[in-house]
């Protein structure tokens, strides 16, 4: 009998490649239960789950809330816009205020990098870490993985590239990590720019060039272009971010093979890839919000079970 | 540790063919019942049963299905592993059949409730039995009884009744061991 490694799910550089494969076997039972008629399972009845965004989120914090209600935790939701934090409360007074509340399980988002780990020092419960800041997604690059080995089989020796915003994407890092644990090869791709200057210390290299790195790649994981984190002028226009970065069906076609194209969403249609490319049959944009609820469902089953 | 054979090769087979017979008796062509191994272990009793049922009693077709309980196990956190699930493999509609739930070792009884509020998440059956072959009557927790039973054993608490298979673990044999 194996278990995770970890206490909470707080980036992926904290697992091991073990914990990645239990997670996805988990994973792969809970898709079963989510297909069926009824698809509610009771092992979570007295676990309590408060889900505290301090950041917007839409596809997330619903995918969590559904994975906590299919697992039958009670769920209590929180989000920074209606609460005391604005009054000034700090975020240790706001979570144990909560935690008060016999609540055992936190799934956090949080603007700044790190909230995570530092809450983690200082609260007695079980964190998933749900974004924060330009750090780390664990849950989003477990999905994207797991979307990969069901679309083709397995992770190891695939090519990867991440195209876009890698400068402000905590996408992007978590996926970075979880690849290359299970043996893919990873590049990035994006103006100059949005790409952070120490990024070949990770490993992994950089091409500016689109249509370089379409032919190089199984598949090409499409970022947004986050304009809320940009606080300077990264290019001169979307309109020409667009015809270097954007990936149109023509492009798609005139590759030398067919490639996987992910996105995390929000999609920016027309901008990072347009409509025709995100509902093509080569998009597996889609799975991947269903493998959301069942990574989800598999990350809080195995950390719960921790918690004695 | 010491170890008895409680059922050789021989008797399980007999015992299988008997349980065969009494399935048979009560459902005849399978029609409107269908088998339910629950994992790990009552999978192979499953597929013994179905096997004998329809190459030495002409059953055309019988609907067989795998059920993991792990889920809706009531032991969650309560002792020190993580609970690790197996495969679930229903691939028809239980609603308003006869479902014959099926394990190897009945004990607590703790596992055929959790399996009877497992089935339920895939229609609701019009009858619910339960075959097993050994049946450790006197230990039980929840009032759970078999409807069709192999051999009924009284094995004391600190004793653990092993059931081994050809198909996993390279022959049929009943083992009694005493921790």
């Amino acid at each position: 009998m194996s278990e995770l490694s970890v206490k909470h799910l707080l980036g992926i550089k904290y697992l091991n490649e073990k914990d990645i494969q239990l997670i996805f076997e988990t994973a792969d039972h809970f898709k079963e239960v989510i297909n069926r008629s009824i698809k509610k399972v009771p092992s979570l009845r007295d676990i309590t789950i408060a889900n505290i965004f301090f950041e917007d989120s839409t596809r997330t914090k619903l995918s969590f809330e559904l994975a906590e209600k299919r697992l039958s935790a009670d769920v209590i939701n929180f989000s920074a816009g209606q609460s005391s934090v604005k009054k000034g409360e700090t975020l240790i007074d706001t979570v144990n205020n909560i935690l008060s509340m016999k609540v055992d399980m936190v799934v956090m988002r949080h603007p700044n990098p790190g909230a995570g780990i530092f809450l983690s020092k200082h609260v007695n419960a079980s964190i998933v870490n749900a974004g924060d800041g330009a750090h780390e997604h664990p849950t989003q690059a477990l999905l994207d993985s797991f979307s990969i080995r069901e679309k083709l089989g397995d992770v190891a020796a695939k090519k990867v590239v991440i195209v876009g915003d890698i400068l402000h994407s905590r996408v992007a890092l978590s996926n970075i990590f979880a690849l290359q644990l299970q043996g893919a090869e990873v590049k990035v791709c994006g103006p100059r720019t949005l790409i952070p200057k120490h990024i070949d210390s990770l490993g992994v290299e950089v091409e500016t060039n689109l249509r370089k790195a379409l032919n190089w790649c199984d598949v090409a994981n499409m970022l947004r272009i986050q304009n809320e984190r940009l606080d300077i002028s990264y290019f001169p226009t979307t309109r020409e971010y667009t015809q270097q970065f954007g990936v149109n069906k023509a492009l798609l076609d005139s590759l030398d093979k067919e490639i996987v194209i992910m996105h995390p969403g929000p999609i920016n249609r027309g901008v990072e890839i347009t409509s025709d490319v995100a509902d093509s049959k080569q998009s597996i944009i889609l799975d991947q919000v269903e493998n959301g609820v069942a990574i989800r469902m598999a990350v809080i089953y195995l950390l719960a079970s921790k918690i004695k | 540790m010491s170890q008895k054979v409680l059922l050789s090769s021989k008797e399980i087979n007999i015992i299988l063919h008997r349980l065969a017979c009494q399935l048979l008796e009560n459902h005849l062509d399978f029609s409107d019942t269908v088998l339910i191994g629950i994992q790990p272990r009552g999978t192979f009793v499953a597929e013994r049963l179905t096997k004998i049922l329809q190459e030495e009693y002409n059953v055309k077709h019988i609907d067989v299905g795998f059920l993991d309980i792990t889920f809706y196990r009531d032991d969650f956190r309560r002792g020190d592993k993580t609970l690790e699930a197996t495969q679930t493999k229903i691939d028809f509609l239980v609603e308003d059949k006869k479902v014959v739930l099926i394990d190897d070792v009945l004990y607590t009884g703790r596992s055929i409730r959790a399996a009877l509020t497992a089935i339920q998440s895939f229609g609701r059956p019009s009858e619910i039995e339960l075959l097993t072959l050994i049946d450790r009557r006197f230990s039980r927790h929840l009032p759970i009884q078999p409807n069709y039973k192999g051999r009924q054993v009284d094995a004391i608490n600190n004793e653990r009744v092993k059931v081994m298979w050809k198909e996993n673990d390279g022959k049929d044999v009943i083992y009694l061991i005493n921790k």
